[in-house]
C-alpha cells in the first residue's frame, strides 16, 4: 500500500522488499517446476516429501531468511542444488537453518522468537499429523519429533507466561508477526460462524461490519481482561500485505465494467475532487476551532491537522461494500460511492505523504516547489499505479493463454500476477490500491475467456472467499484494536467536531459536484441520490492504518488522532451503517407513495419501461458510445487477437453456448420427469415404442407436475401459494385467472432500469439478467429468421438453412463481442450476399467446435438422435407447427406467446419445458418430447429448417 | 461512425429544431447516432439497421419499437423522421403547457403525443383501436414464458 510510502520504509522495517522477494521467487519456481519447488520450500525438520502449500504462507517478516531461507534466491546456482537444500545446506553456505535464524538475535529478539516457533510449530505439526495420516508413510519417529519440538516450544512459553494459561499462551504466541496467521483464524473463525448462525434478519438490519465491530470490542475486552496487554493490534503491514489486496483484487474482479467506465467521469470527479475537498475543508476548519481555543491546548500545527484531515477523508471501501451490500440502490449510485472509494487512493496516498513530509520539514520550511511536486506526484503515483496494473493484467491475460497444459495452476496465476501488481506499485511508491484494482478490470474479460471452466470456478470461490474472509479479519481487529487505553486520548472538542465536519463537507462537497455534474450527466442525480452518497461516505480501516502509521516523534499528538480515528470509523461504520437503510426507505416512502400497484399498472409501468431503454439504445444515450465503440472495435482488432486462446475467441460465439446450456437442461428435465414417472427405460430404449411406456397423465397431474417444477425452478413464496390455491379452489375460472395474474406478475420480463446487485462480496450471484436476455434474444431472432424465410420462399431449403444458420450465428458473434446497443463495424449485408459456397464451408470448418458442445450436453440422448439424424427435416411434428385444439378453447388468454396466431416463432426447447403456469400446453408437450424424433433438443430448438447441413455428427455418441 | 469534423452539416437543422424542440447540442449528438447506425451512409435508416443493435435484440418490445420509427409501412426512415419519433421522449416541460400558443401545433412530447405514442405501439393493424387481441399480444411480448 502506498499510503505506507516513502517514511513507511522505516516503519515496517525491511520486510516489503523481501515480501516482494519471496513472492518473486515463489513465482519463479511456479513457473519453472513445481515440484521440485515442493522439495525446496520443505523445512528441514519434517518429512521429506509431501506437497504443503500451507508451507508458502508467510509466516514471519523475515519471510526471506525464515521460511526459504533468504539465500536461495539470490543464489544463481539455485536450480541445481535442490537435492541439496533438502540436507538444509543453503548454496552461499549459510548453515543456519530456518529455525535458527529466527532465534538468533541478529533477526528477531530471543523471546519473540522462541515464542514465535511455537505456534509456527503448532501448525507445521498439525499438517504433519494429518499429513502423516493421509499418507500413510511418515513415520512414527518424524510425527513425534514434530510433537517434541513442539513441546519444548509450550514449556518455555508456560515458564516464560506463568499461570495464566491458554490465554496467554496464545497472545504470548502472537508476537507481532505471528498475528496474521493466529488472527486470521481466530476471527476468521468466529466471524464465520456469526454468519453462520445469525440468520439473514439480523444482518438486514445491523450491518455484519457493525456486528463484527462489537464482536471485535468484546473480545479485546476478553484479552484485556486475562492480562492487561493489548496484544492483537491491526497493524498497517498486515492490513496493507495481506488484508487489503484480496479486498481490492476482489473488487476489481468483479467490477462491472460498462458500468464503472460509463460513470467513470463522475467518479474520477468526486474522488479527486471530493477528497481533496474533504481533506481540506475539514483540515483548516478544525485548524480554525483550534485558533478559536475551543480544544484546549494542543501541540499541533496547520499542517498537522492538513495531515489529519487528509487521511480522515477518504471513503473506505471496505466499509462502503460492506454496508451498500445491505441497502439496495440503483445501481449508478452504486457504483459511484463503491468506484469514488477505491480512486480516491491515489488522492489519499499523495495527500498524506505530502502532508506528512511537510510536517516532518516543520511549517516554515515549505516552500512553493514542495507543493508543485505534491500536485505533480499526484498524477505520477495515480498514472504510474494504473499503467502498472494495467501491465500486469496483460501480462495475466498473455499467460493464461497459455495455461492449456497446466490446468490445475491456472488460478494461481491469476492470485499471483494480481498480487504482484500491488507489491510492484508498492515498491515503485505508486498507488498499489490502483494497480490491483486496474489489473481486475483489465484482465477480467480475458482470463475468464481463457481459463477452464474450473480454473474459473476456483477463482471466483476463491477471491471471494479471501475478501470476505479479510473483510471479517478487518473489522474484528478493528474492533479489537480499540481496547487499549494506551491509545486513548480524549478531548472532547476534537472529536466532536471532526465528526460534525467530516459529514457537514461530505455533504456539501457532494451537492456542489453534483450540482456540476448534473449539468454534463445525462442520468440526473437526484436528491435522495445525493443523501446516500453524501451519507454513505463511510470511514474505515484504511484511515485507522494511516493513523497507526503516524510516526509519533514528528506528529505529536498521534494518540489524539488515533483514538478520533477510532471515533469516526465506528461512527460511520456503525451508526451511519445502521441508519442509512431506514433512511433510504424512509426517503423512498416520501417520494412515492407506497401502494401495491395494480396489475395493470404493473403491466403497462413495464411495457413503458421497455419502451424506453429501447428508445435509449436507439438513440445510443447511455454513456458514450462513441468512444466505446472505437474501444471495442481495437479490442476485437487487436487485444482479444493477442490476448485470447484462439478456442476461446471463436467460443465467443454464444449461441452456440446458449444452445449447449438449453440441451442441458432440457436433458436434466427429461430425466427428472422420467424420475417422476418412476422409471427411466424410455430414455433407453430408442425405439419409438417407448410412448407405451409412458402414461400420459390427466390433466390435474399434469398441472402438479408443473407446479412442482416450477418450484424446484424458482422457490419463492408466492409460488407456495399458488400451489396450495390451486389445490384448494378447483373452479376452472378460478384457476385460469390465477395462472393469468400469476404469468403476468411473476413473468415478466425484468426491464434493464431493475434495481439489482452488481457486486457482493459474500455471493455469487449467478445472473438472471443473462438467461432472460438470451431468452428474448432467441426468440426475436427466430422471428427475424421466420419473416425472412417468408420473404425468400424460393431458395433451396438446405442453402437458405445453411444461410440461416450463418446469419444467426454471425448476427450473435457481432452483438455479443459489443456490451451493449453498440453499433457493429462491419456491414450487416454483407451477411446476407455472401456467397453460399463461402458458408458451407465455413460451417465444415466450424463444425468441431459444434460437434463438441453438442456431445457434452446430450450424450446420453445420442441413440435416439440418431433416429432423428435419418428424418427429413419437413417431417418432424413439432407441435408448434400443428394446428392446435387449444386454441379453439377460449384459452388465449393463458396461452404463451408464441402459440397465438400472430406469431411465427419457434420458442426454444427450453422455453417449452418451461412454462408451468399453461396446463394444456405441459399435457401437449408431454408426449411432445417423449417422442424420439423430437429428443434432440438442439435440433427442434433450431428448427428444421435452420439445420446447418453437417449439423448431425455421429460423433454424438460417444 | 463520423468523426468529429464530418458532423458540420446537418440537413434543416433549424426546423428540425422548431419542430422537436431538441437543443442544437442533443440534435448533433443524435445526428451522430444516426449516422452511426446508418452503415452504408445511404443517408436513411432501414428496419435493418435498427435491428442491429444488440440491446434490441434482447428487449421483448423491440421489435414493435423498430416498427415504430417506420410508419405506414415504408421501409426507411431519414434524420428528420428519426428525430421526430424520439422527440415524444423529451420530457414534458412545464412551459410548453402553460404557455400554450393555440395556433401552433402541440409539440411533439406533449402529453397528448406522447399518449399517442403509446397508443400506436398497441394498435398494431393501425385501425385506430386497440382490440382484445393487441392488447393481449402486447401483454404477453412482457410475458416470460421461462
Amino acid at each position: 500500500m502506498s499510503h505506507a510510502e516513502g517514511h513507511s520504509w522505516q516503519n515496517v522495517g525491511n520486510c516489503r522488499p523481501l515480501a516482494y522477494a519471496a513472492f518473486v521467487r515463489v513465482f519463479v519456481y511456479f513457473l519453472s517446476d513445481y515440484q521440485g519447488f515442493y522439495c525446496n520450500q520443505r523445512p528441514h525438520w519434517s518429512v521429506a516429501e509431501g506437497p504443503r502449500w500451507s508451507d508458502l504462507r508467510p509466516r514471519c517478516p523475515h519471510l526471506g531468511a525464515h521460511s526459504l531461507c533468504g539465500h536461495w534466491i539470490s543464489s544463481s546456482k539455485q536450480p541445481t542444488c535442490r537435492r541439496a537444500l533438502r540436507g538444509h545446506k543453503c548454496p552461499t553456505g549459510c548453515s543456519t537453518s530456518p529455525i535458527e535464524q529466527t532465534l538468533s538475535p541478529g533477526s528477531c529478539d530471543p523471546g519473540k522468537g522462541k515464542t514465535e516457533l511455537v505456534f509456527w510449530n503448532l501448525e507445521q505439526q498439525a499438517e504433519l499429523l494429518s499429513w502423516g495420516r493421509g499418507q500413510g508413510r511418515a513415520s512414527n519417529s518424524e510425527v513425534l519429533a514434530g510433537a517434541m519440538v513442539l513441546g519444548e516450544g509450550v514449556k518455555h512459553v508456560g515458564s516464560m507466561g506463568g499461570p495464566q494459561g491458554l490465554l496467554s499462551t496464545l497472545k504470548l504466541t502472537c508476537g507481532e508477526w505471528t498475528t496474521a496467521p493466529v488472527a486470521s483464524a481466530f476471527p476468521a473463525l468466529l466471524g464465520s460462524l456469526k454468519r453462520f448462525h445469525l440468520s439473514h434478519k439480523v444482518t438486514s438490519v445491523v450491518p455484519e461490519s457493525a456486528l463484527l465491530i462489537v464482536l471485535g470490542l468484546v473480545l479485546g475486552g476478553i484479552v484485556w481482561a486475562a492480562d492487561h496487554i493489548a496484544s492483537f493490534t491491526l497493524t498497517p503491514t498486515v492490513f496493507f500485505f495481506y488484508l487489503l489486496p484480496p479486498i481490492v483484487l476482489d473488487a476489481g474482479y468483479f467490477m462491472p465494467n460498462r458500468l464503472f467506465f460509463g460513470n467513470l467521469g463522475t467518479i474520477l470527479l468526486y474522488a479527486v475532487v471530493g477528497t481533496v475537498w474533504n481533506a481540506a475543508t475539514t483540515g483548516l476548519s478544525l485548524y480554525g476551532v483550534f485558533l478559536s481555543g475551543l480544544m484546549g491546548d494542543l501541540k499541533i500545527g496547520l499542517l498537522d491537522f492538513l495531515l489529519f484531515g487528509s487521511l480522515i477523508a477518504a471513503v473506505d471501501p471496505v466499509a462502503v461494500l460492506a454496508v451498500f451490500e445491505e441497502v439496495h440502490v440503483n445501481e449508478v449510485l452504486f457504483i459511484i460511492v463503491f468506484g469514488e472509494s477505491l480512486l480516491n487512493d491515489a488522492v489519499t496516498v499523495v495527500l498524506y505523504n505530502v502532508f506528512e513530509s511537510f510536517v516532518a520539514l516543520g511549517g516554515d520550511n515549505v516552500t512553493g516547489l514542495d507543493c508543485v511536486k505534491g500536485i505533480v506526484s499526484f498524477f505520477v503515483v495515480s498514472l504510474g499505479g494504473t499503467l502498472v496494473g494495467v501491465i500486469f493484467a496483460f501480462l495475466l491475460s498473455l499467460v493464461t493463454r497459455f495455461t492449456k497444459h497446466v490446468r490445475i495452476i491456472e488460478p494461481g496465476f491469476v492470485f499471483i500476477i494480481s498480487y504482484l501488481s500491488y507489491l510492484t506499485s508498492e515498491m515503485l511508491s505508486l498507488s498499489a490500491i490502483l494497480a490491483i484494482t486496474f489489473c481486475g478490470i483489465c484482465c477480467q474479460k480475458y482470463v475468464k475467456a481463457n481459463i477452464s471452466e474450473q480454473s474459473a470456478t476456483t477463482v471466483r470461490y476463491t477471491m471471494k472467499m479471501l475478501a470476505s474472509g479479510a473483510e471479517t479479519i478487518i473489522f474484528m481487529f478493528l474492533g479489537i484494536s480499540a481496547v487499549n487505553p494506551f491509545i486513548w486520548t480524549w478531548n472532547t472538542a476534537f472529536v466532536l467536531l471532526t465528526l460534525v465536519f467530516i459529514s457537514v463537507y461530505r455533504a456539501i462537497g457532494v451537492v456542489l459536484q453534483t450540482w456540476l455534474l448534473n449539468r454534463y450527466r445525462m442520468v440526473q442525480l437526484e436528491p435522495i441520490d445525493q443523501v446516500v452518497l453524501s451519507y454513505g461516505g463511510l470511514r474505515g480501516a484504511v484511515a485507522f492504518a494511516l493513523v497507526v502509521l503516524l510516526d509519533g516523534e514528528k506528529v505529536k499528538e498521534k494518540n489524539l488522532f488515533v483514538s478520533t480515528t477510532i471515533i469516526v470509523v465506528f461512527f460511520t461504520v456503525i451508526f451511519q451503517g445502521l441508519t442509512i437503510k431506514p433512511l433510504v426507505q424512509w426517503l423512498k416512502v416520501k417520494r412515492s407513495e407506497h401502494r401495491e400497484p395494480r396489475l395493470n399498472e404493473k403491466l403497462h409501468g413495464r411495457a413503458f419501461d421497455h419502451i424506453l431503454s429501447a428508445i435509449e439504445d436507439i438513440s445510443g444515450q447511455i454513456g458514450h458510445n462513441y468512444l466505446r465503440d472505437k474501444w471495442s472495435h481495437f479490442d476485437r482488432k487487436f487485444l482479444s487477437r493477442v490476448l485470447m486462446r484462439r478456442s476461446a475467441q471463436k467460443s465467443r460465439d454464444q449461441i452456440l453456448n446458449v444452445f449447449h446450456e438449453l440441451n442441458l437442461k432440457d436433458a436434466i428435465s427429461y430425466v427428472a420427469e422420467g424420475e417422476r414417472r418412476g422409471s427411466l427405460a424410455f430414455i433407453r430404449s430408442p425405439s419409438t415404442d417407448n410412448m407405451v411406456n409412458v402414461d400420459f397423465a390427466p390433466r390435474s397431474s399434469a398441472v402438479e407436475a408443473s407446479v412442482s417444477y416450477l418450484l424446484r425452478e424458482n422457490v419463492s413464496a408466492v409460488c407456495l401459494d399458488m400451489q396450495s390455491l390451486e389445490q384448494r379452489r378447483r373452479s376452472i375460472r378460478d384457476a385460469e385467472d390465477m395462472v393469468t395474474h400469476h404469468t403476468l406478475q411473476q413473468y415478466l420480463y425484468k426491464p434493464r432500469q431493475e434495481y439489482k446487485h452488481l457486486y457482493s462480496r459474500h455471493e455469487l450471484t449467478p445472473t438472471e439478467d443473462e438467461k432472460q436476455d438470451r431468452e428474448i434474444f432467441h426468440r426475436t431472432m427466430r422471428k427475424r429468421l421466420e419473416s425472412f424465410k417468408t420473404t425468400k420462399l424460393g431458395l433451396n431449403q438446405n442453402k437458405k438453412a445453411a444461410k440461416m444458420y450463418k446469419r444467426e450465428r454471425a448476427q450473435k458473434r457481432r452483438n455479443s463481442s459489443i456490451p451493449n446497443g453498440k453499433l457493429p463495424t462491419e456491414n450487416p449485408v454483407q451477411n446476407f450476399t455472401i456467397k453460399e459456397k463461402d458458408l458451407e464451408l465455413s460451417d465444415t470448418e466450424e463444425h468441431p467446435n459444434y460437434e463438441e458442445e453438442m456431445s457434452g450436453g446430450i450424450e446420453f440422448l445420442a441413440s435416439v438422435t440418431k433416429d432423428t439424424a435419418s428424418d427429413s427435416p419437413a417431417g418432424i411434428d413439432n407441435p408448434v407447427f400443428s394446428p392446435d385444439e387449444a386454441l379453439d378453447r377460449g384459452l388465449l388468454a393463458r396461452l404463451p406467446p408464441w402459440l397465438s396466431p400472430g406469431e411465427t416463432v419457434v420458442p426454444s426447447q427450453r422455453a417449452r419445458t418451461q412454462i408451468p403456469h399453461s396446463p394444456s400446453t405441459f399435457r401437449r408437450l408431454t408426449p411432445f418430447r417423449l417422442s424420439s424424433k423430437s429428443v434432440d433438443s438442439f435440433l427442434q430448438a433450431d428448427g428444421p429448417e435452420e439445420r446447418p447441413p453437417a449439423a448431425l455428427p455421429e460423433s454424438t455418441h460417444m | 461512425m463520423g468523426s468529429r469534423s464530418s458532423h458540420a452539416a446537418i440537413p434543416d437543422a433549424d426546423s428540425i429544431r422548431r419542430e422537436t424542440g431538441f437543443s442544437q447540442a442533443s440534435l448533433l449528438r443524435l445526428h451522430h447516432r444516426f449516422r452511426a447506425l446508418d452503415r452504408n451512409k445511404k443517408g436513411y435508416l432501414s428496419r435493418m439497421d435498427l435491428q442491429q443493435i444488440g440491446a434490441l435484440a434482447v428487449n421483448p418490445l423491440g421489435d414493435r419499437i423498430i416498427e415504430s420509427f417506420f410508419p405506414d409501412g415504408s421501409q426507411q426512415v431519414d434524420f428528420p423522421g428519426f428525430v421526430r419519433v424520439l422527440a415524444h421522449f423529451r420530457p414534458v416541460e412545464d412551459e410548453d403547457t402553460e404557455t400554450q400558443d393555440p395556433k401552433k401545433p402541440e409539440p411533439l412530447n406533449s402529453r397528448r403525443n406522447k399518449l399517442h405514442y403509446a397508443f400506436q405501439l398497441y394498435d398494431l393493424d393501425r385501425d385506430g383501436k386497440i382490440s382484445r387481441h393487441e392488447m393481449l399480444q402486447v401483454s404477453r411480448k412482457r410475458e416470460q414464458e421461462m
